[in-house]
C-alpha cells in the first residue's frame, strides 16, 4: 500500500561550510553611465518572483531554528528614535551581547555557537555609550549619518558628520543618499556624493541607504544601487525605516540582482542590508531565502548581509522557544531591550 | 538528521514535507478502490481494473475501473436523462450549483492539492498555489456566466450531452476548464480523466454528491484510451471536448467527422519564448523557470523554445545555468521543491529518447551539477544550446523539462522563427519596449501571447490554439461558445418550406428550390454537367464567352484546359466556365497567402472596399438580375437576390470595423486583450442555392474580418460569379483576397480540405461531403464549418448572416500585458 514518498529525496548541490570571513572592501570604479542607462527592471516580473520566492522555499524544524539563529547573527540591532537615551542604548547593547536566553540555546544544542548580533546601530550621539557597553564583545557600532533620515543638510555638514562619527569610534556608517539625484536621474551628482562620503568614512564601512520607497520606480532602485556600488559602497541598504514603504522583497530582489550583476562584471562583493518594517521571524526567513537563492550562501554572512531591526529579535526568540519546547511563547518570556 | 550547529554553518534547505495523512486516510476508507460515477451513484466496475501510481515512488495509490463501452453508454444515458431538467432549472439555479462547487473546492483546497500532487507528481507548491485556486476561480467565474446566460448569450441554448476527455498534466484544473462552462451553459457531461491521474476527478464526483448536484449532470468514467474511444464514438454525444496530444486530437477529428458532434480540441505546442535585447534578463530567467520548469515541463503551452537576440544570448545562457543550479527537484509533497516527478515511466523514456536524439543531432546539452532522486521518475532541468531550427528537439514537443535555445537578429526573424512550427498554442515576448511588444504580438500565430510573463491563466481569459494546437477556447466569453449552439427556433421554417416555390409576383419571402437535407446528395466527382432546374424561357440571349478562373486578381485559364457547360433554366447552353482542378486550387491558395497583407489593412479600409463593392454591384444590378433569372428561371427572383446581396454586402462592410475584441478582467495588474484575428486563408465552398447571395454570405464574413478566400461558387449559376470578377476589380478588392475557382464543387472541396496550407474551410453542401471535409481537415487541424447537408435560409438575416459567421471567421488571441513601472 502506498506510503508517503521517501523523505529527503531533495538533493541539491552541497555547500561546504564557509569560514567566517570578511569580504575585501569594494573599491568602486569610475562612473559608467552607459551601464547605468542599460539597466532594465520589469516591475510585474520582479513582483511575481518576489511573491513566489517565499512560496517556493520554506525551512522547518531544525532548519528553521538554525536559520533563525543565523538571522540573529546578521542583525543590526537598531534604535533610532527621538526619545533614545543612554540607558536605552545600554539595554540594547546588553541584548546584543546575549540575544537569546542561555537555556534556550542549550536546549537547541547551540550553546557553543557564536550567537550575537552583527552590529548595534544608533545615532551619532550614542556612539560612545554603545562602544562602552559593547566593549570586549567584538560587536561593531554603526552610526546613521549625513542628516539621517532626509539627508538634505549641506554636503559639507554631512561629510563632517561622518568624520565626527568615525572619530568617535563608529565602525560602520549608514549614510542616506540625496533622493533628488535619483529622481532627476543625475547619476554624476549621486556618484560624486557617495564617493565623497566613502572618502570621509576612511576605514569605516559605508552602507548607503537608498530610501527605496522614495525613489518612485524599481528601475530607479536598480540604477541607484549600481551608482552607489560604483562609488564604492560596502553595503547598499533599502531604507531608513522612516519612509512610508520600507524594506519590501521586490526592493531587495532588485538590489540583490544589482549586486550580483556588479559582482559578475567587477568581481567586487557588495553587501545588502534590509531595514525597516521587518518584525517577524517569517519575514526574516523570507529575506534569507531571497539572499540565498539570488546571491548564494556566501552572502549569508554578516560581512555581506544585514537585517536592520529592533522588534524582530523578540519574535525570533519566541519562535525558537516554540521549536525547543513545542509550546507557543510570549514576548514577555524573553528579556527585552 | 543534521544538527542545528551544522545547519547554522551550511545554511542548507531541509525537508519540508506536506502531510499526506488525511488523503491517505481517505484512500484507505475507500479500500483504495473506486468505481464509476454514473447518474449520481457509484457503480462498481464489471470487468477490467487498473492501478494508479504515485510517480514519486512508483507505488500504487488505488485501483480503478477500466470503463467499458457499455458503462460509457450508461453514463451517456444518465447525462442525457439529466440534461432537460438541468436546463429547465434555469440560470440562477445553475449559478448556485456552480457557486457551491467553487466554495467546496476552496473549503477542501489542501485536500485536493495533496491528492493531486500524490497522483500526478507535481510539486505541492504548484497544486496548492496554482492549480487548485484556478479551479475554484473557474467555477466562480462560470457561476456568473450561468447567471447571465440569458442576457449575455441570447438566442443560444445548450449543446446537450458533452463527452470530455482530459489529460494528466493538470488533472483537476482541466476538469474545471471542461465542466464549469459546460454546466454553466446547461449541458450535462460525461468526463473521462486520464488513466494516470483520475483521483481528483473521483474526489470531485464525491463533491458533486456533497453539494447536491442533480444526478447525471456530471458523470465520471475512468479508463484508458479505449474508454475515450467509446465516448468519442458514442452516437448520443453532442460534443466532444478534448485536451491532449495532437496525435489523439487528429484521431478524434477523424472519428467525429460528419457525425455532427461539436468539437473543441486543445492540443500540443512548441511555444516560443522570445527575448529581445532590451529585456530585463534576470526576470527573463525566472520567466524561463515558469515556462519550462513548471509542472516538470509537462505543459502544453510550455515555453520550450527560447529565441533570444544574438547580442544577449551568451549573457542569458550564463544566467540560466546559474539559476538552474539552484532549482530543487524532489518529493512533490516537499514544500520547497521546484520540480517533482515525471508522470510515468513511458513519458520519462520519451523525454530521454528525445534528449539523446538532441545530442546525436549536435545540440549542446547542459544540466545542473546536482543529481535527481532515483526512487521515482525524475528528470533534471535541461538546456539545449547551439540548436538549429531543423533539429528534432526544436520541432517536436518533448513534454518534459527540456528547453532549446536559438538566436535571432531582428524582430522579423524572431517572428519567423517563432512561427516556424505546426503548433500555435502560446508565445511569450520579453522586452521593455511596448512598441516592439505590441508589434510582435499580433504577428505570432498563437492563441495566447504573454508579454513579459508566461504561463499565467485565468477563467476570464480564453485559452486555446491556432494551427495544429487545436481549436476552440476555454475560459472567458469566447470559451462559452464551445458549449452553446444557436437556438433551433432561430431556424425559421422547416425542410418542408424549403422545397416550395413562392409566388414571385407577391414579392413576399420565398424559398429557393433547394434539395432538402435528405434528398441532397454529394455531387460525384465524375459528374461533368451542371444542371440548373427547369424554368421559364430565358430573357437574355446566351453570352458567348468562356469565363476563366479568378486567381490573384487575374483571370486565369484553368490548368486542366477543360471547360464545363453551364445550362440555363431552359436547359440551353448559357455559357461555359473553366473546370478548376487541384493545381488551380494550389495556385489560388498561394495567391491568397500572398494577399495576407489584407489582414493588416485597417478595418475601416476593409469596410470601405466592401461598401464600394456594394456600390458597384448596385450599378450593375439589372444585368445581374437578368443573369440570375436567365440561369435559374423561376427559381430565382433575380432582382430580389441582387437586392438582398447588396444589403448583405452592406452588413459585412458594417461589421468590418465593429466586431471587436474585449479587455478581460483577469485578476492581475494587467490588461488582457482578447482580439479576434482572422484565421488566415479560408476555403469556402459556397451553397448551391442563391448563387449570388450565397456567395457573398459565405465569402464576405471572412473577408470582412481580414481573411483571404479561395471560393468555389455554386455550380448552378457560376456565370453570375464569374461576372462578379469585374465588379471585384473595379471595387479595389486587392488581388488575391478573393480567389474564385469554378468547377465541380465537391471535388474541389476535397482538395481544399486536404490542403495543409489552408487554415479554415467552410462547406455548404451535402452531408457526405461535410463528413469528408472534416475528415480530410484532420491533416493540419484546420478549422472547419460544415452544414451537414442542412440548408439555411440565406435570405433570412438571422440564419444567413451575423455573429455566427463572424465567430467562425475569427479566432481569439488573448494578449496579456502586465504593466507598472
Amino acid at each position: 500500500m502506498a506510503e508517503n514518498p521517501p523523505q529527503s529525496t531533495v538533493l541539491t548541490s552541497t555547500t561546504a561550510p564557509i569560514e567566517l570571513q570578511v569580504a575585501p572592501r569594494n573599491p568602486g570604479l569610475p562612473l559608467e553611465l552607459e551601464w547605468v542607462e542599460e539597466v532594465r527592471v520589469n516591475r510585474s516580473a520582479v513582483e511575481r518572483r518576489a511573491a513566489t520566492l517565499r512560496t517556493r522555499r520554506t525551512v522547518k524544524k531544525e532548519w528553521q531554528a538554525a536559520w533563525l539563529l543565523r538571522a540573529i547573527t546578521l542583525m543590526d540591532l537598531t534604535t533610532l528614535a527621538g526619545d533614545d537615551t543612554p540607558g536605552r542604548v545600554r539595554r540594547l547593547c546588553a541584548k546584543a551581547r546575549q540575544p537569546v536566553r542561555r537555556d534556550l540555546l542549550e536546549t537547541l544544542g547551540a550553546e557553543h555557537l557564536p550567537i550575537r548580533v552583527a552590529a548595534v546601530c544608533v545615532y551619532h550621539t550614542f556612539i560612545t555609550t554603545a562602544l562602552e557597553s559593547l566593549e570586549g564583545s567584538g560587536i561593531p557600532v554603526a552610526a546613521v549619518s549625513t542628516g539621517f533620515p532626509a539627508g538634505l543638510s549641506p554636503l559639507e555638514q554631512r561629510l563632517g558628520e561622518i568624520r565626527a562619527s568615525v572619530a568617535a569610534g563608529a565602525d560602520e556608517i549608514d549614510v542616506v543618499i540625496t533622493r533628488a539625484h535619483v529622481l532627476t536621474e543625475n547619476w554624476r551628482a549621486l556618484y560624486d556624493e557617495v564617493r565623497a562620503m566613502r572618502e570621509a568614512c576612511g576605514d569605516a564601512h559605508i552602507k548607503t541607504i537608498l530610501a527605496a520607497g522614495e525613489l518612485g520606480t524599481l528601475r530607479n532602485v536598480a540604477r541607484a544601487s549600481l551608482v552607489c556600488m560604483m562609488a564604492g559602497a560596502d553595503f547598499i541598504k533599502t531604507s531608513t525605516g522612516k519612509e512610508s514603504v520600507n524594506a519590501t522583497l521586490p526592493f531587495g530582489l532588485v538590489m540583490a540582482r544589482a549586486i550580483r550583476e556588479y559582482q559578475e562584471r567587477t568581481e567586487h562583493l557588495v553587501g545588502l542590508k534590509a531595514a525597516g518594517g521587518i518584525r517577524s521571524a517569517r519575514e526574516a526567513l523570507d529575506w534569507l531565502t531571497l539572499v540565498k537563492d539570488e546571491l548564494g550562501n556566501r552572502w549569508l554572512r554578516p560581512d555581506l548581509f544585514r537585517l536592520g531591526a529592533s522588534a524582530l529579535l523578540t519574535d525570533i526568540e519566541r519562535q525558537l522557544e516554540y521549536f525547543a519546547t513545542g509550546r507557543y511563547s510570549a514576548a514577555h518570556r524573553h528579556p527585552t531591550t | 538528521m543534521a544538527s542545528i550547529p551544522e545547519i547554522f554553518e551550511s545554511m542548507s534547505y531541509g525537508p519540508a514535507p506536506e502531510s499526506a495523512g488525511t488523503v491517505n486516510a481517505w484512500l484507505e476508507e475507500r479500500g483504495r478502490e473506486f468505481g464509476l460515477f454514473i447518474g449520481g451513484n457509484w457503480k462498481p466496475g464489471s470487468g477490467e481494473t487498473f492501478e494508479t501510481l504515485n510517480p514519486a515512488t512508483g507505488k500504487p495509490l488505488a485501483r480503478l475501473v477500466q470503463a467499458s463501452a457499455a458503462e460509457v453508454d450508461l453514463a451517456v444515458r444518465a447525462a442525457r436523462k439529466a440534461q432537460p431538467e438541468w436546463w429547465a432549472i434555469g440560470p440562477h439555479a445553475r449559478a448556485r450549483h456552480l457557486y457551491a462547487i467553487g466554495r467546496h473546492i476552496q473549503k477542501h483546497s489542501r485536500f485536493f492539492a495533496v491528492l493531486e500532487s500524490l497522483d500526478n507528481g507535481k510539486p505541492i507548491r504548484e497544486s496548492r498555489d496554482i492549480d487548485v485556486p484556478l479551479v475554484a476561480r473557474h467555477f466562480y467565474h462560470h457561476a456568473g456566466w450561468a447567471q447571465l446566460m440569458e442576457q449575455e448569450l441570447p438566442g443560444r441554448e445548450p449543446v446537450g450531452v458533452i463527452g470530455q476527455i482530459i489529460p494528466w498534466n493538470f488533472p483537476l484544473l482541466m476538469l474545471a476548464w471542461k465542466i464549469a462552462p459546460a454546466l454553466a451553459m446547461g449541458n450535462t457531461v460525461v468526463l473521462k480523466p486520464a488513466e494516470f491521474t483520475s483521483l481528483t476527478a473521483l474526489r470531485f464526483a464525491e463533491l458533486c454528491q456533497e453539494i447536491g448536484l442533480p444526478p447525471g449532470v456530471v458523470n465520471i468514467v475512468t479508463g484508458d484510451g479505449r474508454t475515450g474511444e467509446a465516448l468519442v464514438s458514442h452516437p448520443d454525444i453532442d460534443k466532444i471536448a478534448f485536451t491532449g496530444s495532437t496525435e489523439v486530437g487528429r484521431i478524434i477529428r477523424t472519428a467525429t467527422a460528419g457525425s455532427g458532434k461539436k468539437l473543441s480540441l486543445e492540443l500540443g505546442g512548441k511555444s516560443p519564448f522570445i527575448v529581445f535585447s532590451d529585456a530585463d534578463l534576470d526576470s527573463v530567467v525566472e520567466g524561463v523557470v515558469d515556462a519550462i520548469w513548471f509542472n516538470q515541463g509537462q505543459v502544453c503551452c510550455a515555453g520550450s523554445r527560447i529565441l533570444v537576440h544574438e547580442g544577449v544570448s551568451q549573457r542569458l545562457i550564463d544566467k540560466l545555468k546559474e539559476r538552474m543550479e539552484t532549482l530543487r527537484v524532489g518529493d512533490p509533497l516537499d514544500k520547497a521543491v521546484d520540480m517533482g516527478a515525471i508522470i510515468a515511466p513511458v513519458q520519462l523514456e520519451k523525454i530521454r529518447d528525445l534528449v539523446r536524439r538532441g545530442e546525436d543531432e549536435g545540440a549542446k546539452l547542459w544540466q545542473p551539477s546536482w543529481s535527481c532522486p532515483r526512487d521515482g521518475w525524475f528528470f533534471p532541468p535541461t538546456l539545449f544550446t547551439e540548436v538549429s531550427p531543423a533539429a528534432t528537439v526544436a520541432q517536436v514537443e518533448i513534454f518534459g523539462p527540456v528547453v532549446v535555445l536559438m538566436t535571432f537578429r531582428t524582430p522579423a526573424e524572431a517572428v519567423e522563427l517563432a512561427n516556424n512550427t505546426r503548433y500555435g498554442l502560446a508565445a511569450s515576448v520579453w522586452t521593455e519596449n511596448i512598441n516592439l511588444a505590441l508589434d510582435v504580438a499580433p504577428q505570432l500565430k498563437a492563441g495566447t501571447v504573454w508579454i513579459n510573463c508566461t504561463n499565467v491563466f485565468d477563467a476570464s481569459s480564453g485559452f486555446g490554439g491556432y494551427r495544429e494546437s487545436g481549436f476552440g477556447r476555454e475560459g472567458g466569453r469566447e470559451g462559452l461558445r464551445e458549449y452553446v449552439k444557436w437556438a433551433e427556433n432561430r431556424r425559421g421554417g422547416g425542410a418542408d418550406v424549403r422545397g416550395e416555390q413562392a409566388d414571385r409576383r407577391s414579392g413576399g419571402p420565398r424559398a429557393v428550390g433547394r434539395r432538402s437535407a435528405k434528398t441532397r446528395k454529394a455531387v460525384k466527382a465524375d459528374e461533368q454537367t451542371v444542371r440548373p432546374s427547369a424554368g421559364p424561357p430565358i430573357r437574355v440571349p446566351p453570352i458567348d464567352r468562356t469565363a476563366k478562373l479568378y486567381i490573384g486578381g487575374k483571370q486565369t485559364r484553368p490548368d486542366s484546359g477543360y471547360s464545363l457547360p453551364v445550362l440555363d433554366s431552359a436547359g440551353e447552353r448559357a455559357g461555359e466556365v473553366g473546370q478548376g482542378n487541384r493545381k488551380d486550387i494550389r495556385n489560388a491558395v498561394e495567391a491568397a497567402h500572398k494577399a495576407s497583407e489584407w489582414a493588416k489593412t485597417t478595418a475601416h479600409g476593409r469596410a470601405q472596399v466592401l461598401y464600394y463593392l456594394a456600390e458597384n454591384l448596385a450599378a450593375r444590378s439589372e444585368e445581374f438580375a437578368d443573369r440570375l433569372h436567365a440561369l435559374l428561371g423561376n427559381e430565382s427572383s433575380g432582382e430580389r437576390e441582387v437586392e438582398l446581396t447588396i444589403e448583405r454586402i452592406y452588413s459585412y462592410a458594417a461589421w468590418a470595423d465593429k466586431y471587436d475584441g474585449a479587455v478581460h478582467h483577469t485578476p492581475y495588474r494587467n490588461v488582457t486583450l482578447a482580439m479576434p484575428e482572422p484565421i488566415g486563408v479560408l476555403g469556402v465552398v459556397c451553397p448551391e442555392e442563391w448563387p449570388l447571395l450565397g456567395f457573398v454570405s459565405t465569402v464576405l464574413p471572412g473577408v470582412a474580418m481580414g481573411n483571404t478566400a479561395v471560393a468555389i461558387p455554386s455550380s448552378k449559376a457560376p456565370l453570375v460569379i464569374t461576372d462578379l470578377y469585374q465588379v471585384l476589380d473595379t471595387s479595389d478588392v486587392p488581388g488575391g483576397v478573393i480567389n474564385i475557382v469554378t468547377g465541380v464543387p465537391d471535388e474541389l472541396a476535397r482538395v481544399l480540405a486536404a490542403h495543409d496550407d489552408v487554415d479554415g474551410i467552410w462547406y455548404f453542401g451535402s452531408r457526405e461531403l461535410s463528413a469528408e471535409v472534416e475528415r480530410l481537415s484532420a491533416g493540419n487541424m484546420k478549422r472547419t464549418w460544415v452544414d451537414l447537408g442542412e440548408p439555411r435560409e440565406w435570405e433570412d438575416p438571422v440564419q444567413g448572416a451575423g455573429e455566427e459567421f463572424l465567430e467562425q471567421a475569427t479566432q481569439i488571441k488573448n494578449i496579456w500585458i502586465p504593466y507598472g513601472e
